[in-house]
Formats: structure tokens, C-alpha cells, sequence
């Protein structure tokens, strides 16, 4: 029973670390929760062999579950819940805003190459329009329907 | 008495958040609640510390249940010194965003959300239970998702995004953390663990401070788990950046030192490890610092190169060593909120933040120049300021332990930093006077910020300075703070008696 549920946990954090990996913000959140559930499957196996359960004044000789693990995955589910939820909020602000739901291009990347294709011609303040850049990314740096298809 | 005491500014905090909420009309209400909760926990704090300071150590357990089983909060020197810090800047800060037009006044849920922010902030320093750490650590992040996108703005989406995401796996590693630890101890007591952590085999008792390291370095932001900050730290609103700025990093901070210390046996302690890292951390940060023209963004990559120092400091593993790393993070909450809170009020006062965009502002509003000066030297590390005893602390406790590398890595990124400082002094400071926008009010035009503003940032300001002139004793007792630590016979007595 442990050795599949340690099976189960590390197909869960490969599996949550690939959607991790990928540029659409609904797998990224998927991922994020496969990986919550890997680790808190992890926490209960953290409770070592299974018994019956701990309730004072029903319990003999038996062998009881240790009650602690879950409790503390409770309480991480809970946060857990919680977050995805904030989460799926903000990626449906991100839709709102942009049209689709991939994850943005880093700042950094964006104003480094557009140094580069600025140092060719004019190079007035190319790294000063931060805000402009953003907004204005969107229409001439990505092609949305180039971009959907990867 | 202390019963009451040590949970008082955690508690205080949430059922202010609680009533904030209920008043979610009225604002003058949540102002007087939020300021009551913050001075409540500011007052418990300073108790704290007095208490011990005079006689070590003290813990108290939440529903009567004795460690291991109950959950301990416990408070020695660092945990004292860090709440009233925390306590201070905290208070400051809620001053500044209710003088500052925007968040504060537009966003009934911002006075609940720093609250509980808050109470996360002062439960991971008072916690003696590593489970419960955790749950203080989502407390307060998930308070600080909230912050730093509210507005919604589109740059605001993309960065929060990625500061949830990476807190988001940082958590996860901490829950694997807690399931290794629970299943090789079977506990998730601070000085618990501390005591049977000898029973483990050698590799074993390494890969835990390793992962201990891992976690709480994300959120300290150490190299190479550091590039989420500066992306994300300017976009929120001033008052929250500058929280966050002077807090949240150095809640990781503490978590590094306590878990290093407590719960790493001297045998096992990665201190090559954790040097090599801190050099990396102070060099790269300041180069980001450098490359950037933005005040804010500057400010921020110098969040990553100062969190290196504190490495440096906790890396050494000698007194000397983690009493100025103590120090230093002391002195670094206290400077980052204050110039981010001036690069908060030049952005108002100015319209912009950029440094090629505006000028002058030294000459248009001499007050913010002043304002900016102090902490800006004291940063550097320029004496007379507190900066400076907490950098040469620093220096003199590495060459004790003959650490000559690591040392000269940072006195040239000390350079360094007052190059980028003076670069923000010549690019907005000095010059002609360039403004992109000037703000409506009198007081704005006349001084350069409101006056909840100008008297928050003031009295950080004051702070600061108050910091170098009682620098010695606050010396002497960080090195208390740190042989607490380095030898934590009193802090496990009072937890499991």
C-alpha cells in the first residue's frame, strides 16, 4: 500500500511539474494543484502504517492510524483551496485583459531585445517605456494566433 | 502575563482585520482599527523584548496541550528584537497609505488584508512549531497576493502571477519539508526536532538543512531563487512595496537563521554552501541594481544584494558572525521601507519614478532630498550611520573566521552600492528641475507629500538615525541575540520543559 502511494506521489510531481513547465496559465494552475496534492499525499505516507482510527475509549490493543498527518494535510488542503482559487481570479483578470491565457514574456527578456532591434536605428530611451511597452507589446510583439499554437 | 502576551499581536491583529472587514464603509473606522491592532502588537512587542532580555527565553501553548503536542509560540532576543521592528515599520507604513491617494482610500479590503498580513508576519517570528510556521508563511502570502495585485492593472497581473506561482512551489517544498521531517522525527516541534534530529543518519540530517535552505531561501530571496522580486516587488502599490520590501524578505531571513541555527546540529552545517551563496547574492544584486533606471527597481534588486550580507553573516556560524547578521537585518527593515517610501512620495510628488524622466527633485522639494540622503548613506554604508557598524560588524566577524574572499567580495559590492545610490542622487536628485506631472494638493506641491506621508517616512527617518546613535548597545544585543542561538539550551528548556 505505501509503495503505491509513493508511486502515486511521484507520478503526481512529475506530472505537476511538467504542466508546471508549460505557457498556458489554466495547465500552469492544474499543474500547481497536482503538485499540492503530490505533496500532501507525501504528508499523509509521512504517518507510517495504517491502523484504525484514534477516537479515546474505542480503541483496545489495536494498532491506530497516527492522527497527525492529517490533520496537517487538512489544513494544507485548505490553503491549498484557497490559493487556487486566488489563482484562477487572477488568470481570469489576465484573460479579461489580454485575450488569451498565456503566460507573459519576462520584462527583462522583452526590453534586452528590444535594446538589440533598437541599437540598429534610433536608440532614444528604448528602456525607459515600460509601461507603453507592455501595452503595446501585445499588438506588435506577439501574434496571438502564432503564439496559441505552441 | 505572558500567556496573553506573546499571542497579543497576532491575535490583536486578526480580530482587527475581522472588524475592518465589518466596517468595510467606513473608513475613518478602519483607519482607527487598523492603527489600534498595529500599536496593540507594537506595545505587546516592546514588552517582549524587555522581558527577555531580562530573563531569556519564554513560551507559552496555544489550547493548554504541552510541547510536543500543543503548538508553542516562543520568543527569545531575535524573536524579540524582530517584532518590534516589524511592529514599527508596520505602523509606519499604515500611515503613509492613508496619506497617499490611490489604494487605501479607493479599496475597502485593504486595511482587513494588512492586517492579516500583519499577523502572518509577527506569528512566523513568535512560532516555536514548524507546521505552524508554515501556517503563518501562507497568512502572510496569501494576504500578499492580495496586495500586490490590487488594482488589477495588466503589469500588475503578469508579475503577480509570477510571485504567486513561485511562492506557490516554495510552499509545496515546505509541505515535503514538513512530510520528511514528520516522517523520519515524528514531530514538527521547533526544539523538538532539535533534540531528536541526532538520531538521524549524517546524509540525512544534511539533505533536511538543505531543503530547509531551499524553502526559506525562495522566500528570502537568495541567489539563484531571487529573479521573482525585482519583477514583481515595484509594480505593486509604494506602501505595500515598501511592507513588502523591508519585511516579507526578511521573514525569510529570520526563518534561515532560526532553522540553520535550532535545528542544524553544529556538525552538519552547510557553511561553505551558504557563503558561496551569499557572495553570488550580493554580486549579481547589485549589477541588477545597477543596470536598472527605475527608483523603485533599483531599490529592489538592492533588496537581493543586502539579503547576501545576511547570509554572509548567518554562513560564518560564530557569534560575531550572527549577531551582525541580526543587526543588519534590524537595520535593513528599517532603511528599505524608508527609501522606497521616499521613492513612493518623489513618484507623487514627481508623476514618475524613472530616472530619466524626472530631476531636480533635491532642489523642487528639498525635504525629500534630506529624506533620501540619510538612509541612502546609511545603505551604502557610509559612517557615521548604522550601515556602516552593521557592514563593518559584518567585514570583522569574516576576517575572525579568516574568510579574506567572501570579505573582499563585499567591501567592492559595498563600492558598488553607493554607485547605484548615486546614481538615483544624480539621475532624480540633482539637476534641473524636471517633473513629469505635479500633484493637486498645496501640501504635495509645497513639501512633496501629505502629511501622513511626509510624517511616516519622517519618522522612519528618524528611526534610522535613532538606530546609529544607540548602535552599540543594540550591538551588544544582537550578539546576546546570537549566543542564544549558536547555543539554545535556555529556548529548548522553556519549550519542553
Amino acid at each position: 500500500m505505501s509503495l503505491l502511494m509513493a508511486f502515486c506521489t511521484a507520478l503526481l510531481f512529475s506530472l505537476g511539474t511538467y504542466l508546471l513547465l508549460q505557457r498556458r496559465l489554466s495547465r500552469l494552475i492544474i499543474g500547481l494543484g497536482l503538485l499540492g496534492h503530490s505533496a500532501n499525499l507525501l504528508l499523509l505516507l509521512s504517518g507510517g502504517e495504517r491502523g484504525i482510527a484514534p477516537i479515546i475509549g474505542s480503541v483496545g490493543d489495536e494498532r491506530t492510524a497516527d492522527p497527525m498527518p492529517p490533520a496537517l494535510a487538512l489544513t494544507a488542503i485548505v490553503i491549498s483551496f484557497a490559493v487556487t482559487g486566488f489563482l484562477l481570479a487572477l488568470a481570469y483578470r489576465s484573460w479579461q485583459l489580454t485575450g488569451n491565457d498565456l503566460v507573459e514574456d519576462d520584462l527583462e527578456d522583452r526590453r534586452i531585445a528590444a535594446l538589440t532591434a533598437a541599437s540598429n536605428d534610433d536608440d532614444e530611451e528604448v528602456g525607459d517605456q515600460r509601461t507603453s511597452m507592455l501595452v503595446g507589446s501585445l499588438d506588435d510583439l506577439d501574434d496571438p494566433g502564432k503564439r496559441a499554437s505552441t | 502575563m505572558m500567556r496573553v502576551l506573546l499571542p497579543l499581536p497576532v491575535i490583536a491583529c486578526l480580530l482587527g482585520a475581522g472588524a475592518s472587514m465589518a466596517f468595510a464603509r467606513q473608513r475613518v473606522l478602519q483607519r482607527l482599527i487598523g492603527i489600534a491592532a498595529l500599536s496593540a502588537g507594537l506595545g505587546a512587542s516592546i514588552v517582549i523584548l524587555i522581558t527577555v532580555d531580562r530573563d531569556g527565553p519564554v513560551a507559552t501553548f496555544m489550547g493548554g496541550w504541552k510541547a510536543p503536542v500543543g503548538i508553542a509560540l516562543v520568543a527569545d532576543r531575535l524573536t524579540g528584537i524582530m517584532v518590534v521592528v516589524a511592529a514599527v515599520v508596520l505602523l509606519a507604513v499604515l500611515m503613509f497609505a492613508m496619506g497617499q491617494p490611490g489604494t487605501e482610500q479607493e479599496q475597502p479590503s485593504f486595511h482587513p488584508v494588512y492586517l492579516v498580513l500583519a499577523a502572518g508576519v509577527f506569528l512566523s517570528f513568535l512560532t516555536g512549531d514548524l507546521f505552524n510556521m508554515f501556517v503563518a508563511f501562507e497568512m502572510m502570502l496569501t494576504a500578499s497576493y492580495i496586495l500586490i495585485t490590487m488594482g488589477g492593472r495588466l503589469d500588475q497581473v503578469r508579475s503577480g502571477m509570477t510571485y504567486v506561482v513561485i511562492n506557490l512551489v516554495a510552499s509545496t517544498f515546505f509541505v515535503v519539508l514538513l512530510g520528511l521531517i514528520y516522517a523520519s522525527l515524528g514531530t514538527v516541534n521547533m526544539a523538538d526536532i532539535s533534540e531528536r534530529m541526532p538520531s538521524l543518519p549524517a546524509g540525512m540530517r544534511v539533505a533536511l538543512a538543505l531543503l530547509m535552505f531551499m524553502v526559506f531561501g525562495i522566500k528570502a530571496a537568495v541567489f539563484p531563487l531571487f529573479f521573482w522580486l525585482p519583477d514583481s516587488y515595484p509594480t505593486a502599490p509604494t506602501a505595500i512595496t515598501a511592507v513588502f520590501a523591508g519585511l516579507l524578505t526578511k521573514v525569510g531571513v529570520y526563518c534561515l537563521i532560526r532553522t540553520q541555527t535550532l535545528m542544524v546540529a553544529p556538525g552538519d552545517r552547510v557553511s561553505g554552501f551558504i557563503l558561496v551563496i551569499a557572495g553570488f547574492t550580493m554580486v549579481i544584486g547589485v549589477l541588477g541594481a545597477i543596470a536598472q533606471n527605475d527608483i523603485k527597481r533599483i531599490l529592489s534588486f538592492h533588496i537581493v544584494s543586502q539579503i547576501g550580507y545576511m547570509i554572509l553573516g548567518l554562513g560564518l556560524f560564530t557569534v560575531a558572525g550572527i549577531g551582525a547578521a541580526i543587526f543588519y537585518a534590524v537595520n535593513q527593515i528599517v532603511l528599505k521601507s524608508t527609501l522606497l517610501l521616499v521613492g513612493g512620495m518623489v513618484d507623487h510628488g514627481a508623476g514618475s519614478s524613472s530616472l530619466k524622466q524626472i530631476g531636480g527633485i533635491a532642489r523642487r522639494y528639498p525635504l525629500l532630498g534630506w529624506m533620501f540622503l540619510i538612509p541612502a548613506l546609511s545603505l551604502a554604508g557610509v559612517p557615521p550611520f548604522a550601515g556602516f557598524v552593521a557592514k563593518l560588524a559584518i567585514i570583522e566577524s569574516g576576517f575572525e573566521s579568516s574568510q579574506g574572499l567572501i570579505v573582499g567580495i563585499s567591501l567592492v559590492v559595498s563600492v558598488l552600492t553607493l554607485f547605484s545610490m548615486s546614481k538615483i542622487w544624480g539621475g532624480v536628485f540633482w539637476g534641473e528641475v524636471e517633473l513629469v506631472a505635479e500633484s493637486g494638493d498645496a501640501m504635495t506641491r509645497r513639501f512633496g507629500g501629505t502629511v501622513p506621508m511626509l510624517v511616516s517616512t519622517g519618522s522612519l527617518v528618524i528611526a534610522s538615525v535613532v538606530l546609529a546613535i544607540v548602535a552599540g548597545p543594540l550591538f551588544e544585543f544582537c550578539q546576546r541575540a546570537s549566543q542564544d542561538l549558536l547555543s539554545p539550551e535556555a529556548y529548548l528548556r522553556v519549550v519542553l520543559g
